[in-house]
C-alpha cells in the first residue's frame, strides 16, 4: 500500500522522530500486547524502552533535560505507536501532565520535579479529576483541601484515575474553597502535586478497576492525606483554569493517537482483503469490500488535518478550546469507524485474538468516552462557537 | 581511526515499487524514500566501533539527490559525527560512485570504509568492490562479524555454503550482510544533536568525477505475477507432470 505517499512536506525532522519511533515499536509486536491484555499487566519494558530513548520527555524544555520540541512533534510520536499497533495510553500522560508544572509551577517547583520527570526517573502520569459523584462536571468536585499550617488536609474520593500504580507524582485537583463561598463559579479548585511514593498508605488508598481493556485505570481514596503547602501549583483557588489549557493539549495528542489507531486498522483490512482469496480471488476487488477501507480513509484524512491544525494553532500560543475538541472528536469517531470497518473486513477472523483487531478495535472504543465525551465536545461547540443557550 | 560510511537514499523496503508507464524505470514521485537496510547495518558497525573505542571518527558520505541531506541526518542520528553530501540529481552508476568514494577516503585519511553489500533499488553490489579496487586496498565483503585488532581486520563472510574467515590488513573496504548487528533507533536527544552536525555539500565536479552513465536501461518491467501451482496426489503423478508437461526430466 503507498498510501504513505504525502505530497505535504513534512518538517525533516518530525520524519525523523517518526521512523526512529516506528523503529522502536518493532519490537513489541502484536504478541507482547496480547500477552499483557490476557494478564491485565502494564507494559513495563515498552515504557522504559520509549523512556530511554527520550521520547516522553518530547515536550520538556531542553533546560530541564527534554526535547523541547512542540505539540506536533509530541502527536508524531504518539500517532506512531499506535500505528505501529502498540498503545501510548500506558504512558502518554506523562508526556502532558508536566505542562501544568511548567506552566503554573514556580521556578523551584521547576526545578525540582521536571529534570527528573524528563528523565523517567520521575513519572507523572496519574491525573486526579473525575470523581463518581460528578463526572465531567469538574467544578462540583467534592475533593477537598484544607489548609493546616504548612500542609493541607485532602478528603475525597477520585475514579478513572489511569496509571495511578505506575506513577510516582499525582496531579491532583481538590477544592480549597467551598462552592459556596466561591467568588466565582470556576474559582476555589486548586492543583497539587502529590508524591504518591508517600502518601500510598498515609492517607492514599489505590484500587484497580478492572476495564474492558487493559488500561491500569483506579478509583483513589484520600483520608486525611496529608499535602505539603509547598506542593501547590501556582495560586490557591485558581486551579480549574490551569487545567484548561493542558487538557486542549491531551485533547490533540489523543487525537493524534486516534488518527493512528485508523492508520492501522486501514492497513491491517488493506492487507487482510489483499490476501484473503474466496470465491476465486482476492475480497478486495469487491467494491464492496473497497468502499467501506476507502472511505475510512478519506475520514481519517480529514480528520487528521483538524488533529494538525489544533496541534500547529497551540505551537503558535492561541486558545485551542475548538479546535482540540474537534480534532480529538473527529479523529476519535475516523479510528471508530475504521475499527468496525477492519473488524467487518476480516469476518469471524477479526474476532480471534491473534489478529489483534479486535483488541484493537476495544483500545480505540475508549477514545469516545476519555478523556472527554462527545457529547460534551457537542455542547461546546453549540455554546461557546455557535452561540446557542448552555444545555446542560 | 577515522572510518567512512556511505549511506544511500532509496525507496522504503515497505513501499511496493510500481513501474513508470512508459517502463524508463520505477516510479518515485512522492514515495516513502528511506535509508539503505544495508547501510543502516554498516552505520550501526561504525558506532559500536567507536563506542568501544576502535573508532575515533565516522563521516557520513551520500551522493544523490538534495533530500539525502536527510538520510545522513538518520546516520548523524544514530551516531555519525559528520556528513558529506555529494549532491546531484542524476543517476550514478556503482563505478562513478566508488570514484567519487575513493578520492574522499583519501582526502578523509579514513583506515575502514564500511558499505552496505548492495543497496535494495538496483542491488548491484559493486561499489565497495570497486572502491577496493581503486584505492588498491584489501576488501571484505558480505560481513557478519568484524573484529578489528592490531592493524588487522578478521572479518566472517556469508559466503554460498557457509562462513568463511578471513584476516586483512588496515586500511581497508568491508562490506555487510543483514546477520552483522541490528540497527539501533535513534533516541530523541540524538535526532535533535544530529541537526547540529554539520554536513558538507558537495558536486561530483568538486571531485572531477565524470558521472556520466556508461550503462543504458532499455526498459523496466514489473515481476510477472506468481500464477498458483497445483497439488499432485502421487510420487507417480509428480514425475509425470515433470516429464511430460515442465520437460525438465
Amino acid at each position: 500500500m503507498n498510501a504513505e505517499s504525502n505530497l505535504d512536506v513534512e518538517d525533516p525532522q518530525i520524519t525523523q522522530i517518526r521512523q526512529s519511533v516506528i523503529a522502536l515499536c518493532g519490537n513489541f509486536p502484536g504478541e507482547y500486547w496480547r500477552d499483557l491484555d490476557q494478564k491485565r499487566e502494564y507494559p513495563t519494558a515498552f515504557v522504559r524502552a520509549l523512556t530511554e530513548a527520550g521520547f516522553l520527555a518530547v515536550l520538556i524544555p531542553e533546560e530541564y533535560g527534554g526535547s523541547g520540541l512542540g505539540l506536533t512533534a509530541a502527536a508524531a510520536v504518539l500517532e506512531e505507536i499506535q500505528r505501529s499497533g502498540c498503545n501510548g495510553a500506558a504512558c502518554h500522560a506523562q508526556m502532558y501532565i508536566m505542562g501544568t508544572i511548567l506552566r503554573h509551577g514556580s521556578a523551584e517547583q521547576k526545578a525540582r520535579w521536571l529534570p527528573r520527570i524528563a528523565s523517567g526517573e520521575l513519572r507523572l502520569q496519574a491525573f486526579g479529576v473525575s470523581e463518581p459523584s460528578n463526572g465531567t462536571d469538574t467544578l462540583s468536585l467534592k475533593t477537598r483541601a484544607v489548609r493546616q499550617g504548612d500542609h493541607y488536609i485532602v478528603n475525597g474520593q477520585k475514579i478513572w484515575t489511569s496509571r495511578a500504580e505506575h506513577s510516582d507524582l499525582m496531579l491532583l485537583l481538590a477544592r480549597t474553597t467551598p462552592k459556596e463561598e466561591a467568588k466565582s463559579r470556576s474559582h476555589g479548585l486548586s492543583v497539587f502535586v502529590v508524591d504518591m511514593q508517600k502518601a500510598v498508605g498515609n492517607g492514599m488508598t489505590i484500587k484497580p478497576i478492572r476495564t474492558m481493556i487493559n488500561h491500569s485505570t483506579t478509583q483513589v481514596f484520600f483520608d486525611d492525606m496529608k499535602v505539603p503547602a509547598e506542593n501547590l501549583l501556582g495560586e490557591e483557588g485558581q486551579g480549574f483554569k490551569y487545567i484548561l489549557t493542558g487538557m486542549n493539549a491531551e485533547r490533540v495528542l489523543i487525537g493524534a493517537e486516534t488518527i493512528g489507531d485508523a492508520r492501522w486498522f486501514i492497513k491491517k483490512a488493506v492487507d487482510y482483503a489483499n490476501g484473503r482469496n474466496v470465491f476465486g480471488g482476492p475480497i478486495s476487488k469487491n467494491q464492496g469490500i473497497q468502499f467501506p477501507i476507502a472511505k475510512a480513509y478519506a475520514q481519517t484524512e480529514a480528520a487528521n488535518l483538524m488533529v494538525q491544525k489544533a496541534a500547529r494553532l497551540y505551537e503558535q500560543g492561541k486558545d485551542i478550546g475548538a479546535e482540540a475538541n474537534m480534532a480529538k472528536m473527529l479523529a476519535a469517531e475516523a479510528s471508530w469507524a475504521a475499527a468496525d470497518m477492519c473488524l467487518q473486513t476480516h469476518g469471524g477472523y477479526g474476532f480471534a485474538e491473534e489478529y489483534d483487531v479486535e483488541r484493537k478495535l476495544r483500545e480505540t472504543r475508549l477514545y469516545q468516552i476519555a478523556p472527554i465525551s462527545t457529547n460534551l465536545i457537542l455542547s461546546y461547540l453549540a455554546e461557546h462557537v455557535l452561540g446557542m443557550p448552555r444545555s446542560y | 581511526m577515522k572510518v567512512l560510511v556511505p549511506v544511500k537514499r532509496v525507496i522504503d523496503y515497505n513501499v511496493k515499487a510500481r513501474v513508470k508507464a512508459d517502463g524508463s524505470g520505477v516510479d518515485l514521485a512522492n514515495v516513502k524514500m528511506s535509508m539503505n537496510p544495508f547501510d543502516e547495518i554498516s552505520v550501526e558497525q561504525a558506532v559500536r566501533m567507536k563506542e568501544a573505542g576502535t573508532a575515533t571518527e565516522i563521516v557520513i558520505v551520500s551522493i544523490g539527490p538534495a533530500a539525502a541531506q536527510e538520510t545522513i541526518r538518520t546516520a548523524l542520528a544514530m551516531g555519525g559525527d559528520r556528513g558529506i553530501l555529494v549532491k546531484t540529481d542524476q543517476t550514478v552508476e556503482p563505478l562513478a560512485v566508488a570514484k567519487i568514494l575513493k578520492i574522499i577516503t583519501e582526502q578523509e585519511g579514513a583506515d575502514i570504509v564500511i558499505l552496505g553489500k548492495q543497496a535494495i533499488d538496483d542491488d548491484s553490489n559493486q561499489t565497495g568492490q570497486m572502491l577496493a579496487a581503486l584505492l588498491g586496498r584489501s576488501q571484505a565483503t558480505f560481513a557478519s562479524e568484524v573484529k578489528i585488532e592490531g592493524g588487522k581486520a578478521e572479518v566472517t563472510r556469508e559466503v554460498d555454503g557457509g562462513l568463511q574467515t578471513i584476516r586483512v590488513n588496515l586500511p581497508t573496504v568491508i562490506t555487510v550482510d543483514l546477520r552483522l548487528n541490528e540497527p539501533r533507533y535513534a533516541s530523541l536527544p540524538n535526532i535533535m544533536k544530529a541537526r547540529k552536525k554539520p554536513i558538507d555539500e558537495k558536486t561530483p565536479e568538486d571531485y572531477g568525477v565524470d558521472i556520466t552513465p556508461r550503462l543504458k536501461v532499455l526498459k523496466t518491467t514489473e515481476p510477472p505475477v506468481r500464477t498458483a501451482g497445483v497439488k499432485v496426489e502421487s510420487v507417480q503423478e509428480l514425475v509425470a507432470k515433470l516429464r511430460n508437461e515442465a520437460g525438465v526430466i
